[in-house]
C-alpha cells in the first residue's frame, strides 16, 4: 500500500489486527499484554490521529482491496468526514488504550490476552467502519464490530446478569444491522451495484428516499440509543469493563452517528424537510428521558449510560436542525447546526471517556459500583477526583470546558429557525430549544449528583479507607482525556475550521467565511456583532479576577484558618450515613418528572418485625414496548415448534420432501 | 470588535462601581422591608460593616473539608464579578462584550452555582447535601426559563450580545412589545427563586430544614463567608441590573462618552433604588412556598418565558 | 392628538391589551385559590373594558363606549361580586383541586396556544382591521378557558371558565371585527347572567344532595 492518509490508516487497522493476534497467542501472560501491546496500540491511535488530522484537508482518496466477494471487492474511502471520525477514534483510543494498560488484571472472568485481542479487533473494526466505501465491506466492519463488542460486554461472563446483558445487547445491534442492510438495499436504486460511488449516482424518487432515511434512522440509531431502541445502553455500559464502556460510548455510538450523515448527506442527494422534524422530535425525546433517568441511578456506570443516551440525543437534535435548514436551502445555517453537531461528538467523546475511565478507577479500588456505599474519595484519590472535576464540568455544559461550547453553537443554531418559512415550524422550534436548555439544565443537576456523591462528603463504608490512586498508565490516560477536553473548551476556532472541512461537501458551504473574518480568539460562527464568545478571554478574566480577590484578600487581611467539627444542630451522634444517598438527591426529580416513571415501592406494614422501605425505579418503556414484543414473538415461534419432533425419521422425511420439490422445480 | 481605552477604563469602572454598590443595595431591600414591616431596620450600610467584621475573623474550616472547600469563595467572587463585566450597567461600549454574551452569562451563573453546591456537598453532613439538592432543583428549572427570557429579547434585537440588544432596545422609536411584558413577569420570577428570595427561599431563616441558599453556606465562616455573601449580594446585583437593562434600558449612555457615563449613574441608582423597594414589596406580600410547590412556581414562569417567545413569533413578526 | 395615534401604535397597543388578557388567562389556569380567581376575572374584566374603550377612541366608533361601560358594569363589579356572595353562602373552601396537577395543565395550555395561533394565522392576514393580531390570542383566551373548565373538581371555578370564554368571544368580537351589534351584545349579556342564576340554583341542589360541590360526586348519578 501507498503512503497515502488511506493507506496509512488501513495499515494501522491491520497493525491492531496483528496485535490482538499476538494476545491471543499468549493469552495469560498479563506483562506482556499489559506493558507491551496495550501501549503498542495507544501509539497505534495517536498515529492513526494524526494521520487523519491531516487527511482532513486533503481530497478524497480512493483504494481497492483485494479481498471480499468475486464481483464485489472491499472498496475504501477516505474524505473529510471518514477523517473527522477516525481523528475522533485515534485521540480517544491513544487515552484509552494507555489506561487500559494499567487497568487490565487477571481473574476478572476472561484472560488478558483474550480481552487484548477482542479490543483490538474492536478498533480495528471501527476504522474500517469509517472507511468502508461499499454496502458489503460496511456490514463486514459492522458486524465484527458489533461482535467483538459483545465479547467485550461478556468478559466477566460469570455473572448471570452481564451475560444477560450482552445478550440484550447483541440483539438489538442485529436488529439494527437488519435495518441497515436494508436500508443499503434500498440505496441501490435497481442498478445491483453496491459501491457507495453508484450509490451516490443513483437519484432516487421522494418515497425510496424517505424510506432509506427511515431505515437509516431506525438502523443506526438503534446503535446510537435513540428512544426507543435504548434498552441495551443502560445494561451493556455497566456489564463492560470501564476501558470498554469509555470506547463503546465515545466512540462506537459516534460511528452510528457517522452512518446517519454518510447516508443522508452523502448517498442520498435530496434531504425533505420534514425527516428533519422527525430527527429533532426523536432526538429530543431522548435527551429529556436520558436525563431524567439518569438522575434518579444509583449506580455509577448506569448514570454515565443514561447521561450518554441523553448526548446522543442532543446530537440527533443537531443532526435533524442540520437536514431542516439543509433542505429548505439555507446552507449556512445548515453549516452551523452540522458544526454543533460534530462538535459535540468530539466532546462527549472526551468528557465521556474521562467520567467512565475515572469510574474504572475507583472500581478497582473500592471495588464498589454503588453510589450508596462510595464517598469522600477526593482525599484518598486525589488525581482521579480532580480529573473527575474536569470530566464532570464538562458534561455539565459549563463554560469555559468544551461542553459549553457545542451547548452555545447548538442555541445559536436555534435562534435562527424563526427565519423558517413554515408557519408551524418556526414556533415550534422555538419550543424545543426551550427543552434543550432544560435537558442541559438537568444535566449540571445530575452531575452535581454523580460527583459529590462520589468524590466528596464522607466516605461511606469504612473500607473506602484503603483506596488510593491508581498507576502511572492510567494517570497518563486520565491526563490525555481531560487536557483534550480543555483543550477543545479554549480553542475553538481552530477546531471550527477543522470541521469545516467536513460542512463544505456535505451542506455546500462552511463557517470558515465569517470565522475569517473575525480574530483567532473569538468565536463568532455567524457575525461578530450577532454572537461572540472568546472562551480565552473568558478564561483568563475569571483567573484574574480570582486570583485579585484572593491576593487582596491575602494582604489586607489575613489567611489564618482553624479546624473544627462541622455543625451539628446540636446532634452529637452524626456519622456518614446521615449524607445524601444517591437515591435521595434524585428525590426531587422523581417527584417532579414523576410520569416519566415506573416506581416499585415496597413499603412496610405496622406487622413487620423487621421493617424495610424500597423504591426501584424502572423504565416504562420496558414494560410497554418491549415485553409485549418478546410475548408475542414467543407466541409466534411457538407455532414453529410444532416442526421439531425428535425423531430421526421426521427429519430425514423433511430433506427428502425438499429434495423432491426442488427435482420437481428443476426438469 | 473595537477596542478603545476609553471602552477599558469605562469597563474597568463600572466593574468596580458594580463590586462596591452590591452591598449597599442588598441594605437597601433588607431596610425597605424592615420599614414595610414596621420596624426600624438594620440601616442601609448594615452589609459593609457584616464584611469588614467577617474578614477580620478566623476562617473556621471542618474537618473532612478538602482544598475544593477553601477555593470555591474566590471561584464564586470570580464568576458574578464576570457577570457583573458582561451586563451593561452605565453603558454600552463594553470592550470586554465580545468575549461571553447572553447564552455564556447563564453559564456563568450555572458554574456559580455548580461550584458551590459541590462546596455543600464537600463536607459531608444532612444539612450541606440538603442544600446542594434543592438549590439544583431550582436551578435546574430558573436556568431554562432565564435563558428563554434572554432568547425573546435576543430574537427581538436579532443578537445575543447584551450590549448591542440593549443598544438596539433603547434606541428604537416608542414600540411597544407584549412579549416582553411576558418575559418581564417570567424573570421576576426567576429572580426571586435565583436569589434566594421569598416565595421561594427567606433569606432571614434560622431553620436548617426550611433553607435552600443558607443551607449551603452553613459551613463558611470568616473571610470564606464574606466572600460568598458579597458574591449573593453581587448575584442580586446583576439580576437587576440584568432586569433593568432588558425592561428599562432608558439613561444607560450609549458609547463610552464622559459626560453619557455620568448622567447614567443617577439614572441607574434611581432604577436600583425602585427596584429595590418593589422587591421588598414583593417580598412582604407573598409568604414562602413549601419546596415541592417551588417546581410548580418555576415551571410556570418557564411556561410565561416560552409563551414570550411565540407571542414574538406570532405578534412580531411580520 | 389622534394625530399621534399612528396606525402601527394603535396595533402595538392593543396587542399589549391581548397580552395582558393571556398572561390573565393563563394566571387563572394556574390559580389554586378560589377568592384569587375571582379576583382574577375581575381583571380580566377590566382590560377588556379599557380594551374595549380604546378601541373606541382609536377608530371613532362611539357605540363601543356603550359595551366598555356595560362591560364595566357587569363583569367588573356585578358578577364578581355575585360570586363573592355565592361563595360565603356555600361556604366553600379556599383551596381548588384540580384533576391533573398544575404543571401538566400549563404544559397542554401552551399547546392549545400554539394550536390557536397557528389556527388563526391565516384568517388574520385576510382581516382588514388594525387589530387582526389579535384574533389568534382571543381564540387561545377561549380554547384556556375551556381547558379550566375541564380540569377543575369543584363546580365554582368551572362557572368562571364558562364566563372567562364569554370575555375571550367577547374580546375576539372587538378587537377583530369592531364590536358586534348592540342587539347581539344585550342578548349575550343576558343570556350569561341568566346562566349563572340557574348555576347558582343548580349549586345549591348539588350541595343539598351530596354534602359537598365536588363534581365527582355526580358521577355516583350514572346507572350502574
Amino acid at each position: 500500500m501507498n503512503s497515502s492518509p488511506l493507506g496509512l490508516t488501513l495499515a494501522i487497522a491491520v497493525a491492531w489486527l496483528a496485535l490482538g493476534a499476538l494476545g491471543l497467542i499468549a493469552p495469560r501472560r498479563l506483562r506482556f499484554v499489559a506493558h507491551v501491546l496495550f501501549p503498542l496500540g495507544a501509539v497505534l491511535a495517536a498515529a492513526l490521529a494524526v494521520v487523519a488530522l491531516g487527511a482532513i484537508a486533503a481530497p478524497p482518496h480512493v483504494y481497492v482491496a483485494p479481498l471480499g466477494l468475486p464481483d464485489l471487492p472491499f472498496h475504501f474511502r477516505m474524505d473529510a468526514l471518514s477523517a473527522f471520525f477516525l481523528l475522533l477514534l485515534g485521540a480517544v483510543a491513544a487515552g484509552v488504550s494507555v489506561f487500559a494498560a494499567g487497568y487490565i488484571r487477571p481473574g476478572e472472568g476472561t484472560a488478558p490476552g483474550l480481552q487484548c485481542l477482542w479490543y483490538h479487533l474492536f478498533l480495528a473494526s471501527m476504522a474500517f467502519v469509517l472507511v468502508a466505501d461499499d454496502a458489503y465491506g460496511f456490514m463486514v466492519a459492522w458486524e465484527s464490530m458489533a461482535v467483538s463488542s459483545f465479547f467485550l460486554v461478556t468478559s466477566d461472563h460469570r455473572q448471570a446478569e452481564i451475560r444477560r446483558a450482552g445478550y440484550l445487547y447483541l440483539l438489538i445491534a442485529h436488529v439494527g444491522a437488519i435495518s441497515i442492510l436494508l436500508c443499503f438495499g434500498v440505496l441501490q436504486g435497481g442498478t445491483n451495484d453496491y459501491t457507495f460511488g453508484a450509490m451516490r449516482a443513483v437519484k432516487l424518487a421522494p418515497f425510496w428516499a424517505t424510506v432509506a432515511f427511515l431505515l437509516a434512522l431506525a438502523g443506526f440509531g438503534a446503535k446510537a440509543g435513540i428512544l426507543p431502541l435504548h434498552v441495551w445502553l443502560p445494561e451493556a455500559h455497566p456489564a463492560a469493563p470501564s476501558p470498554v464502556s469509555a470506547l463503546m460510548s465515545a466512540v462506537m455510538l459516534k460511528t452510528a452517528i457517522y452512518g446517519l450523515l454518510r447516508v443522508t448527506f452523502d448517498l442520498l442527494h435530496t434531504q425533505i424537510w420534514w425527516w428533519g422534524v422527525v430527527a429533532l422530535a426523536v432526538g429530543l425525546a431522548t435527551a429529556i428521558f436520558g436525563v431524567v433517568f439518569s438522575a434518579v441511578q444509583n449506580d455509577m456506570k448506569r448514570l454515565l449510560a443514561y447521561s450518554s443516551i441523553e448526548n446522543i440525543g442532543f446530537i440527533v437534535v443537531g443532526f435533524g436542525l442540520t437536514v431542516t435548514f439543509a433542505a429548505y436551502g439555507m446552507s449556512a445555517l445548515a453549516a452551523l447546526a452540522l458544526t454543533a453537531t460534530l462538535y459535540h461528538c468530539l466532546n462527549h467523546a472526551y468528557f465521556k471517556s474521562l467520567l467512565f475511565l475515572a469510574t474504572g478507577s475507583v472500581l478497582h479500588a473500592t471495588r464498589e459500583r454503588a453510589l450508596g456505599k462510595l464517598g469522600g474519595l477526593i482525599h484518598r484519590m486525589p488525581w482521579v477526583a480532580w480529573l473527575a472535576l474536569v470530566g464532570a464540568l464538562a458534561t455539565a455544559g459549563l463554560p469555559p470546558l468544551n461542553g459549553f461550547v457545542s451547548e452555545w453553537l447548538l442555541l445559536q443554531a436555534f435562534l435562527f429557525t424563526p427565519d423558517l418559512p413554515d408557519g408551524y415550524l418556526n414556533m415550534l422550534v422555538p419550543v424545543a430549544a426551550a427543552a434543550i436548555a432544560l435537558a442541559a439544565a438537568l444535566s449540571a443537576y445530575v452531575m452535581v449528583k454523580f460527583y459529590g456523591v462520589v468524590f466528596l462528603g464522607q466516605p461511606r463504608e469504612e473500607k473506602l479507607a484503603e483506596a488510593h490512586d491508581p498507576g502511572i498508565a492510567e494517570r497518563i490516560g486520565l491526563v490525555w482525556l481531560a487536557a483534550g477536553c480543555v483543550a477543545l473548551g479554549i480553542l475553538p476556532v481552530q477546531v471550527i475550521r477543522l470541521i469545516d472541512f467536513v460542512s463544505g461537501p456535505l451542506v455546500g458551504k462552511t463557517l470558515s467565511e465569517a470565522t475569517a473574518r473575525s480574530h483567532w480568539m473569538f468565536l463568532a460562527p455567524i457575525d461578530p456583532q450577532r454572537a461572540s464568545y472568546s472562551p480565552l478571554l473568558f478564561v483568563v478574566g475569571l483567573v484574574v479576577v480570582t486570583l485579585a480577590a484572593w491576593f487582596a484578600v491575602r494582604r489586607f487581611y489575613h489567611g489564618r484558618v482553624r479546624r473544627a467539627p462541622p455543625w451539628d444542630c446540636g446532634f452529637p451522634l452524626l456519622n456518614a450515613r446521615m449524607q445524601d444517598t444517591a437515591e435521595g438527591f434524585g428525590q426531587p426529580v422523581r417527584v417532579v418528572f414523576d410520569p416519566f416513571f415506573r416506581v416499585e415501592r415496597e413499603l412496610p406494614t405496622p406487622a413487620d418485625a423487621a421493617p424495610r422501605y424500597g423504591v426501584k425505579v424502572e423504565d416504562p418503556l420496558w414494560y410497554w414496548l418491549y415485553l409485549p414484543i418478546a410475548r408475542v414473538v414467543e407466541r409466534l415461534t411457538g407455532f414453529v415448534t410444532v416442526l421439531q419432533r425428535g425423531r430421526i425419521s421426521v427429519y430425514l422425511m423433511y430433506s427428502f420432501a425438499t429434495l423432491l420439490v426442488l427435482l420437481f422445480l428443476v426438469r | 470588535m473595537s477596542f478603545s481605552w476609553s471602552g477599558a477604563a469605562a469597563q474597568l469602572t463600572e466593574l468596580v462601581l458594580a463590586i462596591l454598590l452590591a452591598p449597599l443595595l442588598l441594605g437597601w431591600v433588607n431596610q425597605c422591608r424592615a420599614w414595610l414591616q414596621n420596624k426600624g431596620g438594620p440601616g442601609v450600610l448594615r452589609p459593609y460593616l457584616m464584611l469588614r467584621r467577617l474578614f477580620a475573623k478566623d476562617a473556621i474550616v471542618a474537618h473532612g473539608a478538602s482544598p475544593l472547600f477553601r477555593v470555591v469563595p474566590y471561584v464564586l467572587f470570580g464568576a458574578m464579578s464576570m457577570a457583573a463585566a458582561i451586563v451593561p450597567t452605565l453603558g454600552t461600549d463594553l470592550p470586554y462584550a465580545p468575549a461571553a454574551d447572553a447564552i455564556a452569562l447563564v453559564g456563568i451563573l450555572a458554574l456559580a452555582r455548580v461550584a458551590i453546591a459541590l462546596a455543600a456537598m464537600d463536607i459531608g453532613t444532612a444539612f450541606g447535601s440538603l442544600g446542594a439538592r434543592r438549590e439544583m432543583m431550582v436551578g435546574f428549572l430558573a436556568e431554562p426559563a432565564l435563558l428563554m427570557v434572554l432568547f425573546t429579547a435576543s430574537l427581538i434585537s436579532q443578537t445575543t450580545s447584551l450590549a448591542t440588544t440593549v443598544e438596539t432596545l433603547s434606541s428604537r422609536e416608542l414600540a411597544i412589545y407584549p412579549s416582553l411584558a411576558f418575559a418581564g413577569v417570567a424573570f421576576t420570577m426567576v429572580s426571586l427563586a435565583e436569589n434566594a428570595r421569598i416565595p421561594i427561599d427567606n433569606p432571614a431563616t434560622h431553620l436548617e430544614l426550611t433553607m435552600i441558599h443558607e443551607a449551603m453556606i452553613l459551613e463558611y465562616s470568616g473571610r470564606h463567608l464574606a466572600l460568598v455573601e458579597w458574591a449573593a449580594s453581587l448575584k442580586l446585583f446583576v439580576y437587576s441590573c440584568i432586569g433593568i437593562a432588558l425592561f428599562f434600558p432608558f439613561g444607560i449612555a450609549q458609547g463610552g462618552d464622559a459626560t453619557g457615563l455620568l448622567l447614567a449613574l443617577p439614572a441607574l441608582v434611581l432604577k436600583l433604588a425602585i427596584g429595590g423597594f418593589l422587591l421588598a414589596l414583593i417580598e412582604t406580600l407573598s409568604a414562602k412556598l413549601r419546596i415541592f410547590r417551588a417546581p410548580e412556581f418555576l415551571g410556570t414562569a418557564f411556561i410565561l418565558a416560552v409563551l414570550a417567545l411565540l407571542l414574538h413569533a406570532f405578534l412580531e413578526t411580520p | 392628538m389622534t394625530a399621534l395615534l399612528t396606525p402601527a401604535l394603535v396595533g402595538q397597543i392593543i396587542n399589549v391589551f391581548a397580552a395582558v388578557l393571556l398572561l390573565v388567562s393563563f394566571a387563572m389556569l394556574a390559580q389554586r385559590r378560589i377568592l384569587s380567581l375571582i379576583d382574577l376575572f375581575a381583571a380580566q374584566g377590566f382590560v377588556l373594558c379599557l380594551s374595549t374603550a380604546f378601541v373606541a377612541w382609536a377608530t371613532g366608533q362611539t357605540h363601543l363606549y356603550w359595551s366598555a361601560g356595560l362591560t364595566f358594569v357587569l363583569k367588573v363589579l356585578l358578577l364578581p361580586w355575585i360570586l363573592h356572595r355565592l361563595i360565603r353562602r356555600l361556604n366553600v373552601k379556599w383551596d381548588v383541586e384540580t384533576l391533573i396537577n398544575i404543571p401538566t395543565t400549563m404544559l397542554v395550555g401552551l399547546v392549545l396556544v400554539i394550536f390557536a395561533f397557528n389556527l388563526a394565522q391565516p384568517v388574520s392576514e385576510l382581516a382588514g382591521t388594525v387589530t387582526r393580531g389579535t384574533l389568534g390570542i382571543a381564540l387561545a383566551a377561549v380554547l384556556l378557558a375551556f381547558l379550566m373548565m375541564i380540569t377543575r373538581s369543584k363546580a365554582v371555578p368551572q362557572v368562571i371558565g364558562f364566563l372567562a370564554m364569554e370575555n375571550g368571544l367577547f374580546f375576539a368580537a372587538t378587537a377583530a371585527t369592531y364590536g358586534m351589534p348592540m342587539v347581539v351584545e344585550l342578548g349575550i349579556a343576558l343570556d350569561v347572567l341568566v346562566g349563572v342564576i340557574i348555576l347558582g340554583v343548580f349549586f345549591f341542589q348539588i350541595r343539598e344532595r351530596f354534602d359537598s360541590l365536588d363534581i365527582r360526586h355526580l358521577e355516583k348519578l350514572k346507572e350502574e
